[in-house]
């Protein structure tokens, strides 16, 4: 992985993008920059992690935690939009949607 | 081009994913009721929001469900599974990532039997079932078509966002040929069915519990490769459904006719005119950056609580249609007409309530579902299965006859109670007394001699034309058979 | 009259059961050390006086009236401003929350307002957790009481300042990578970071789910052991909550001893990057421990030095997704486009790019290439496999030791910007020693060793997992001979403020 070629500016927009983040072109250089030196380190995981080694994505191994499905306390419109930067009545009103699904 | 014309010239494979609402108390990951109606933002936890800090926890039942769900489909359950996270960002989707099942689905690799309206069974191979839970509702506003584009702002509600789901994706489906709409409608509606009879749902297609995305693509020949699909989002209905497949067949059919490419997209199935319209390019924006989700730990789901709830299975509607088709001795056709009636609960009732099938079939199928027509009621609202049981009795005990039989259940519909109680409260017992009959029965033959003549003479179907001022004389409660019986005897006297 | 931020919080609890004093007293007397001390240190984003006093009245009410309380009723606390706290803002140091007054509580809020302790102020943090300076906070820079010029560490620098500055006698704070160990040794204070789901995440918001772990701060591995009891305990709004019961980390604390107990020194940490005078404090206390009757040993755990790598995936691609909710739809900062459409898609854009400090956008934006299509299994997936191969390490190593030592952090506290000069990796070596506790999911604790050049090196315990009682054992037989040794606790020799 380390001999893997370095990331473009490009790149780093398109993941800014991914992550709907507006960035400026200065951002997106020293962005890439740091995230080379980050990514020229890091990619050695992958010499060590081998076929054989199980993947930990837990670290205290747990499984089968489930809740009983009974009705529980709920916040009040008026809490829930307390918060919001904008409402309309009992509703959260957002900015017009272009993407679809 | 004409359909025929497309499917004569190519073979389309269809995909479908169905997304079904589960009936549970609450929702997927957290305690919010997972119910309609009310205040919107009423039905929310700081987790159904995604608030800062908060955190799911899986809901046992709805976990159930979905064992439930991958049983009936004859699927196999996960020895172990996950859920993962799915990341994009939409406003209706309130952590900007949907928690889902990715790689590890709790059920996969099964099938169902779909039948067709003209009995041919054909075996829909199913790739998998998985737990995710739905997103908020946006609502368009300041658009002058009400859809999104145009839109000025949207209203945001999130009562539906957690409410669990699983989602069941098809495997292609091949070798449909012509058929693929109905393949496809018939499928979801095989779903439907089990789903309720699962009791996991009340899979209300128009309230949107049940959705289907409809994949659809075409190739020249059955050998050839799969074709570039397009995925038309949300079909909420089994005639859309047709629809839709039926459009997209054309549609795709004349681009490759002309030489052009089939986009892989998603399309979006307007009811108006039934046509759909694209909606998203695939692209590389749909990186959706999966991961295991880190706020739950995996289900290993017990091997003894799954033969457990295996062996909880309720009869499933296929295998029951075939049980009582046997047990009944109908025609393939007259079951058919039942179950599109959605009068098989009620027939089976009534013939375990003591009723002959033919009588149960015949009341529910004729007169009970044409009063129910004409007041836009379903049939079941209008009598129960005893009270059909019990007027079947009364016939058949030779009490009613069918015009006394119809006037008797329109007094159970208004409520005069059981069908014995309205027999008995507006009289309409067949006459018993023989004097009321005999009287009657001369009186006609007195009046018909030409009838008589035409008796006298061996022609046994003339007594009918005696019948009708008889029963007259009678206002209707006389026992045919008995008419009949002393007719004879007189002429032949 | 005795000054009441100087005593302990097993001390305050004594003296608020003997009646010697009120919690309103307790309390007060926080708040007025609070209004002289906070120009100099900004421990606190948010200081709540009324709350406090409320609440110290209610338990004197109750002591008063005979009511039965919880021993440590009355005693003050803060809370990390990452922990989210109904009707009080909470901000995680982000200018996205700037303004945010959650409509809930955290689960370990609960539990200390429970058991009567009046919450004085949420403290400042490196936003949303990320940073071992506290200077990546929009709320300004917290200083290290030490030493006004130099940083307190990080992320939880403001509740370990205010811990050291008196303003509080010991506070939550919360530990992904060392947030709560490293700010401890800079400070010269006592930082745990208990077994992953020992303590609830529920309403602590989030940084990274699977490393994220909420950890008491104190001036005593006594004291530490007090709030760590309160906070500990099964959670089922935490699926990762462990069940069963809280072990007894006051009596273990309590009990204290260094007979017979073997220490491993891990040899990755105590190689050659700890500088001259952090080796030698560690080496000295080293002795210390030998001398009150320690074995030390010493062990091999060959992956650590995988371990930051394998940190430096797992967290940003976890960052990058939790703090996806952060898009001015909901809740939180919105900020519209200067130019172009407003569109749902461009003020989630703007305002991620206006909310968002350098280091949070640094760290989602690895995550996001991490976790891209082609790249999971090189990255996130190997990293998960250090994981294992880390906790085996760690097996391996408590085989032969009942705790594994190094020196907390390769430095002490060092100035303001420092680390702007630095590249992102040097900075991020700075965590080596922490990190792999996170990795593992097991509880490690930094006490102060002693002085380097006026400043605190912080010694650093790793126990198994579960096992959080041997560390404040152990943690208070070694405080007991430090303090032994040098006269007194470490801090007694801060310059006051
Ligand atoms: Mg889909
Ligand atoms: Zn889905």
């Amino acid at each position: 992985m380390s001999e893997k070629s370095a990331i473009t500016s490009a790149e780093v927009a398109h993941l800014a993008d991914l992550a709907r983040i507006a960035m400026s072109e200065e951002e997106l250089s020293s962005l890439t920059g740091d995230l080379n030196t980050i990514l020229a380190n890091v990619a050695r995981v992958s010499e060590v992690a081998t076929e054989d080694v199980p993947a930990t994505s837990h670290p205290i191994p747990l499984s089968n935690v489930m809740r009983e499905d009974v009705v529980g306390e709920t916040l009040t419109a008026a809490e829930a939009l307390a918060g919001a930067p904008a409402a309309d009545g009992d509703k959260f009103v957002v900015p017009q949607i272009l993407g679809e699904d | 081009m004409k359909y025929e014309d497309a499917v004569a010239k190519y073979d389309p494979v269809i995909g479908i994913e169905v997304h079904v609402e589960l009936g549970t108390a609450t929702k997927m990951f957290d305690a919010a009721p997972n119910s309609f109606g009310g205040g919107a933002n009423t039905n929310v936890t700081p987790v159904s929001l995604g608030l800062p800090g908060a955190l799911p926890s899986v809901n046992r039942t709805a976990v159930e469900y979905a064992v439930k769900i991958g049983l009936a489909l004859g699927c196999e359950i996960a020895e172990s599974c996950r859920f993962a996270r799915k990341n994009y960002f939409y406003p209706d989707v309130p952590k900007n990532f949907q928690t889902s099942q990715y790689d590890e689905p709790i059920a996969f690799d099964g099938s169902v039997d779909v039948e067709l309206d003209d009995g041919e069974i054909i075996t829909v191979p199913i790739e998998r079932a998985h737990m995710e839970e739905d997103a908020g509702k946006n609502t368009h506003v300041g658009g002058s078509s009400g859809r999104i584009h145009g839109a000025e702002y949207s209203l945001v509600d999130y009562n539906r966002a957690g409410v669990p789901l699983v989602e069941i994706v098809t495997r292609p489906i091949t070798g449909t040929g012509a058929g693929a709409p109905e393949v496809a409608s018939s499928y979801v509606r095989t779903l439907r069915d089990i789903f309720r009879a699962l009791g996991v749902s009340e899979a209300r297609m128009e309230q949107g519990n049940v959705r289907a995305d409809i994949n659809v693509s075409l190739r020249p020949s059955p050998d050839a490769p799969l074709g570039t699909r397009t995925e038309t989002k949300n079909v909420n209905s089994f005639r859309s459904i047709e629809r839709a497949v039926r459009f997209e067949i054309v549609r795709q059919a004349e681009l490759l006719d002309a030489g052009e490419t089939v986009v892989q997209e998603t399309r979006h199935f307007h009811e108006d005119t039934g046509e759909t319209s694209p909606g998203r390019v695939k692209s590389d924006a749909d990186d959706y950056r999966y991961f295991p989700e880190p706020d739950l730990v995996p289900l290993v789901p017990p091997r003894d609580w799954i033969e457990e709830l295996r062996s909880g299975l309720p009869e499933l509607p296929a295998e029951r249609r075939r049980r009582l088709l046997g047990e009944w001795g109908f025609s393939e056709l007259e079951m058919r007409d039942i179950i599109n009636a959605g009068l098989l609960d009620a027939i089976e009732q009534t013939v375990s309530a003591g009723a002959s099938p033919a009588a149960a079939r015949k009341w529910w199928t004729g007169e009970i579902s044409r009063l129910a027509k004409q007041d836009d009621r379903e049939p079941a609202e209008l009598a129960t299965p005893v009270q059909v049981a019990e007027l079947a009795e009364l016939i058949e005990a030779g009490k009613l006859n069918d015009k006394l039989a119809r006037k008797v259940l329109a007094g159970v519909i208004a409520g005069e109670g059981s069908p014995r109680d309205v027999m008995a409260g507006r009289g309409l017992e067949i006459v018993e007394d023989t004097g009321a009959l005999q009287e009657a029965v001369e009186q006609a033959i007195a009046d018909n001699p030409d009838v008589v003549e035409k008796i006298r003479g061996g022609k046994m179907q003339a007594i009918g034309a005696l019948m009708g001022p008889i029963m007259k004389a009678t206002r209707g409660q006389a026992d045919a058979g008995k008419a009949r019986e002393m007719i004879i005897e007189r002429i032949n006297a | 009259m005795t000054d009441l931020t100087r005593l302990s919080a097993v001390e305050l609890a004594a003296g608020m059961q003997a009646g010697d004093y009120s919690s309103t007293d307790v309390t007060r007397a926080h708040l007025d050390r609070i209004e002289q001390v906070e120009p100099a240190i900004n421990s606190f984003i948010t200081v709540t006086p009324d709350a406090a006093l409320a609440a110290a009245g209610e338990v004197d009410r109750k002591r008063a009236a005979g009511e039965e309380l919880h021993p440590f009723a009355g005693v003050p606390v803060t809370h990390k401003d990452l922990v989210v706290t109904a009707g009080i803002a909470t901000t995680a140091g982000s200018k996205m929350l700037a303004d945010w007054v959650p409509p809930y509580d955290a689960t370990v809020y609960r539990r200390t307002k429970a058991a009567g302790l009046p919450l004085l102020g949420k403290t400042n943090l490196d936003e949303f957790a990320m940073g071992s300076t506290t200077e990546h906070s929009a709320f300004g820079n917290t200083a290290n009481p030490w030493d006004t010029t130099k940083v307190p560490g990080g992320s939880s620098g403001g509740a370990a300042a205010s811990v050291a500055a008196y303003e509080a006698p010991f506070s939550v704070g919360t530990d992904t990578g060392g947030s709560v160990r490293q700010p401890a040794a800079f400070t010269g204070t006592v930082g745990v970071k208990p077994t992953y789901g020992s303590v609830s995440r529920y309403g602590v918001i989030a940084m990274a789910s699977s490393l994220d772990q909420v950890g008491p701060v104190a001036r005593s591995v006594g004291d530490a052991a007090a709030l760590h009891s309160i906070l500990a305990g099964h959670d089922p709004f935490d699926s990762t909550s462990l069940s069963g019961d809280v072990p007894d980390f006051m009596a273990a604390a309590r009990e204290g001893s260094l007979s017979g107990v073997r220490l491993g020194v891990i040899k990755q940490l105590v190689g050659d990057a700890p500088t001259g005078g952090v080796a030698e404090v560690f080496r000295a206390a080293l002795d210390v421990a030998a001398a009150g009757g320690a074995e030390i040993v010493e062990v091999d755990c060959p992956s650590l030095s995988f371990a930051l790598d394998a940190y430096y995936l797992i967290m940003p691609s976890e960052v990058s997704s939790n703090l996806a909710r952060y898009d001015g739809m909901r809740f939180g900062l919105r900020v519209e486009p200067d130019e172009g459409p407003v569109t749902a898609e461009t003020v989630m854009a703007a305002t991620r790019a206006a909310g968002f400090g350098a280091e949070a956008k640094r760290r989602i934006i690895l995550g996001t290439y991490a976790l891209s299509a082609g790249y999971y299994d090189a990255y996130y997936g190997s990293a998960q496999k250090v994981r294992t191969l880390v906790q085996r390490d760690f097996a391996r190593a408590f085989e032969s030791a009942d705790v594994l030592v190094s020196p907390t952090a390769p430095t002490t506290a060092f100035g303001f910007g420092a680390e702007r000069e630095a590249d992102p990796m040097t900075l991020y070596l700075g965590d080596i020693a922490t990190i792999p506790a996170n990795l593992a999911g097991i509880p490690g604790m930094s006490l102060p060793a002693g002085l380097s050049d006026g400043m605190p090196v912080g010694f650093q315990l790793l126990a198994p997992a579960h096992e959080d009682a041997r560390l404040y054992r152990i943690g208070a037989g070694l405080e007991t001979a430090l303090d032994a040794e040098r006269g007194g606790a470490l801090l007694a020799q801060a310059p006051e403020l």
